[in-house]
């Protein structure tokens, strides 16, 4: 045992003198702040990110939702009353802009909207258009059943404005009157608005009361910490529902073959392309930590990134991060709209654009994700 | 030279020692499985999963669904009756081979630290460390009137002490590589990120802490098992190893790592002290079962030396441990075997006690393509693998081919014809902006695992100098 001991410390001694001597050759690697100034690392406060993030984006937008599912709200009471055509129209035009809000939210499926399941109660598409026809007939139906989630939220009430009938006047009919068919029909699409109205007050409240400091004060860094988990929420979103729910899918990226009955807001049409880009133009903001809905912002993953990469050679993350995200938005914004797009075939254009909107994942998910340390998943690990 | 050895063999030194690593390693480990099962992690990473990660050549070992939980309670027993000394021999081929069989069921959950308990409680099949201070002694001399034995040979304990060496000294070399010792990686990556530790968390986003910490991380590594040794620096030593581990148990998510190390520091110490410890239990062995057991001091002053039962086994057991540190000796250089860079490749990266090098992350999407129809489509990772076996697999080659073969046997019997599996994958390595991983061009379907080079690992552009 000895001799080997004596060898491997011979060995030892031979490469510390080997790392003495190489260091001093190129001193350069030592440091990374050649010619740069180098501010001081791990001033990054994640609490003033996380209220940046609770009290200018979040909540805002949670409040502006809330707003619109309410002018929602009131439109259908008034189609209900009185279903003219003009009433048709300004129900469709409310449920459009509170469906644009809600690609603004989705995306913070964290605390109470985690909780409620709000994004699975409110954007399940495509929707189960016979489970609907089902539930106006039987009228027996309670909408807060997991069962129910095809047949309501915003792909359910595009259906029953636009698809239960081929012409508006035909859909207008559906409604139109006091008879029990058409009572029905006005008591479902109230249900189901009521339904989102329900879900988005409760998580607005619960954002408004306890849950907001709940979120801030957990400032710390673990995978239960709001950083991380909002970081992963937010990653999870835009692989799973932006990238793959409103492009991939319906470009048959999973499955080889276009499924243009999967697009958002079928029945309606025209729009999907709109909602993506609604829904990229918010996490590149909510990167970039703007303040919803106006151009000021506050701290951000892009200032946390700004902030780290004095550690990583200079490299400037966060912009290469934004610049994919721009080019992504070109690319989709070029597109003519989704319908016309995925009848080509193959829909060659519409997949280099969701390439574009690819790339960005492994940026997030890899790079950034890597370089802020965040955790994944509680394990053990020894980081091999 | 041979006539040292064959005296160095022949010499005996007190059991205390041995007995007080056993009484300790059984409870740690039965601890480690208590801890394990109560975070719900069986079911989580062993029964949940559709599909494991398996090790070449081990592809045999599987979980056995809800049955697994038995696995664990075969374990925990053998690790309390090691503990106690009942029937020690066969406790510890029990736990040896439950637990190696635990570790190989996912290599998803590989750490260093479960391969050291695995090798070292395969060591301690060889020792007779339930001969002294053990129901066995004990049992013998009530049923039989055995005296128990007070000496044991001293290669015993110096095999502990030799193994624990090498993983300190192994995990230092690894250390002197230029990622570590000239730019602080990763730990300027994951030390600012620990800002909300109390009292140092402030000053761990100062660039010159990191430096700190890597500096004084490869040299205790490298020092630590030499001033255990030497018996002035002992006291320091172990002062250091308590701080040491504490720390990096403070830092990350190490599990009961610390303990075990610091438990195990101990077999340093000489055989007075751990009597003491000895004698301690013994007390208070009968105070914790209000009178009903003693355990009788004479059985612990015998004077009586540890004679092998079957002198051939116990050369045979000398011969197994002399080629079991050869081989621990020689397997963290095998990677020098493989062309590229290993942090890269991670061609050789196992068992070799590489211990917190790397902050390592992927992305991996596969592209499925029937050979027939020419239908292509990309797979969604979370259809077939938990977070954790993503995590993993993302940056791994082993992972991703063996990932691969599974996507194609599952879409060939699903049928799709003539499956052809191919990877996107970008891969970040230490602060170094991510880069394609795996050559996209190659069919993985067709590559077959074996131990050669993997050269569909797209090359590493940057340099990493050192060992």
């Amino acid at each position: 045992m000895f001799e080997i001991m004596k060898k491997v410390f011979g060995l030892l001694v031979v490469t510390l003198i080997m790392f003495a001597c190489s260091e001093s050759d190129d001193t350069g690697i030592m440091t990374d702040d050649e010619g740069g100034v180098n501010p001081p690392v791990g001033t990054f406060d994640r609490s003033a990110m996380l209220s940046n993030w609770a009290d200018n984006i979040i909540i805002p937008s949670y409040v502006d939702f809330d707003t619109k599912i309410a002018a929602l709200e009131t439109a259908v009471a008034a189609f209900s009353a009185d279903a003219t055509t003009a009433n048709l129209e300004l129900v469709r035009s409310e449920w459009l802009t509170a469906y644009s809000t809600w690609q603004r939210v989705s995306m913070f499926e964290i605390g109470p909207a985690e909780t409620v399941n709000l994004r699975l109660n409110v954007n399940i598409y495509p929707t189960n258009t016979t489970l609907i026809q089902d539930n106006i007939q039987n009228e027996n139906y309670n909408l807060s059943l997991s069962s129910n989630r095809v047949a309501k939220g915003f792909p359910a009430i595009d259906y029953l404005l636009y698809g239960i009938a081929p012409t508006d006047e035909a859909i207008i009919s559906k409604y139109e009157g006091s008879e029990a068919d058409a009572l029905r029909h006005q008591n479902y699409l109230s249900a189901v608005v009521g339904d989102i109205r329900l879900l988005s007050t409760d998580v607005l409240e619960q954002w408004q009361g306890d849950y907001r400091d709940i979120f801030v004060n957990n400032d710390g860094a673990s995978a239960t910490a709001s950083t991380d988990r909002l970081v992963n929420d937010y990653i999870f979103y835009y692989e799973k529902f932006l990238r793959a729910g409103k492009m991939g899918i319906p470009g048959g990226v999973f499955s080889g073959t276009v499924e243009s009955e999967n697009i958002e807001a079928l029945y309606a049409g025209n729009l999907s392309k709109q909602f993506f880009l609604e829904g990229l133009n918010a996490t590149q903001d909510f990167f970039n930590g703007k303040a919803y809905n106006t151009n000021s912002t506050g701290e951000s993953l892009n200032s946390y990134l700004e902030e780290l990469n004095t550690v990583s050679d200079g490299v400037a993350l966060n912009d290469i991060i934004n610049n994919q995200f721009n080019t992504a938005r070109t690319a989709v914004s070029n597109l003519r709209s989704f319908e016309e797009e995925l009848a080509v075939n193959p829909p060659s254009d519409f997949l280099e654009a969701y390439n574009q909107v690819q790339r960005v994942v492994p940026l997030l998910k890899v790079d950034m994700v890597s370089a802020m340390s965040i955790s994944i998943d509680f394990a053990d690990a020894d980081g091999d | 030279m041979k006539d040292k050895i064959t005296q160095y063999l022949n010499s005996h030194t007190e059991a205390a020692p041995l007995a007080v690593f056993r009484v300790f390693f059984g409870i740690l480990m039965f601890v480690s499985i208590v801890r394990f099962w109560s975070y719900g992690w069986i079911e989580k990473f062993y029964i949940a999963p559709k599909f494991h990660f398996t090790f070449y050549g081990f592809e045999w070992v599987r979980p056995f669904g809800d049955y697994t939980y038995l696995l664990f309670c075969i374990c925990a027993v053998s690790s309390l009756m090691i503990t106690l000394g009942w029937k020690y021999r066969w406790a510890i081929i029990t736990f040896f081979l439950s637990f190696t069989y635990i570790e190989l069921m996912d290599k998803t959950m590989y750490l260093n630290h479960y391969y050291f308990i695995s090798i070292l409680s395969f060591l301690m099949i060889f020792l007779p460390a339930g001969k002294y201070f053990s129901v066995d002694a004990f049992t013998l001399s009530r049923k039989r009137n055995i005296e128990p034995i007070q000496y044991i040979p001293r290669w015993t304990i110096d095999s502990i002490k030799l193994l624990i060496a090498i993983v300190y000294i192994y995990a230092g070399l690894a250390k002197l590589n230029s990622d570590w010792l000239l730019n602080a990686m990763p730990l300027k990556i994951w030390l600012p990120s620990k800002f909300d530790i109390p009292l140092i968390g402030n000053v761990l986003g100062e660039e010159w802490v990191s430096y700190v910490f890597s500096w004084f991380g490869a040299s205790y590594d490298l020092f630590i098992p030499f001033l255990l040794l030497w018996k002035r620096t002992r006291i320091f030593a172990f002062v250091m190893v308590i701080i040491f581990h504490l720390l990096t148990r403070v830092l990350f998510p190490i599990g009961m790592f610390p303990y075990v190390m610091i438990v195990s520091a101990l077999i340093f110490f000489d055989a007075g002290f751990h009597k003491k410890i000895v004698y301690a239990f013994a007390k208070f062995i009968p105070s914790l079962s209000r009178g009903a057991v003693k355990y009788p001091k004479q059985l612990l002053e015998s004077n009586l030396y540890y004679k092998p039962k079957h002198p051939k086994v116990a050369r045979v057991s000398l011969t197994v441990v002399a080629i079991f540190f050869i081989v621990q000796i020689l397997l963290p250089w095998r990677y020098l075997a493989y062309p590229g860079e290993l942090f890269w490749t991670e061609e050789g990266y196992r068992f070799s006690w590489r211990v917190m090098l790397m902050e390592k992350s992927g992305y991996a999407q596969f592209k499925i393509v029937d050979g027939v129809t020419g239908r292509r489509f990309y797979v969604d990772n979370t259809d077939f693998l938990t977070p954790l076996q993503e995590k993993q697999m993302s940056f791994q080659p082993d992972f991703i081919l063996e990932y691969a073969h599974y996507l194609r046997d599952h879409f060939e019997s699903q049928g799709h014809q003539d499956v052809g599996v191919y990877v996107e994958s970008f891969v970040a390595l230490n602060g170094r902006l991510s880069e394609t991983y795996i050559d996209p061009e190659v069919n993985l379907a067709k590559v077959e695992e074996s131990f050669a080079h993997k050269n569909w690992i797209k090359p590493f552009t940057d340099e990493i100098k050192g060992l």
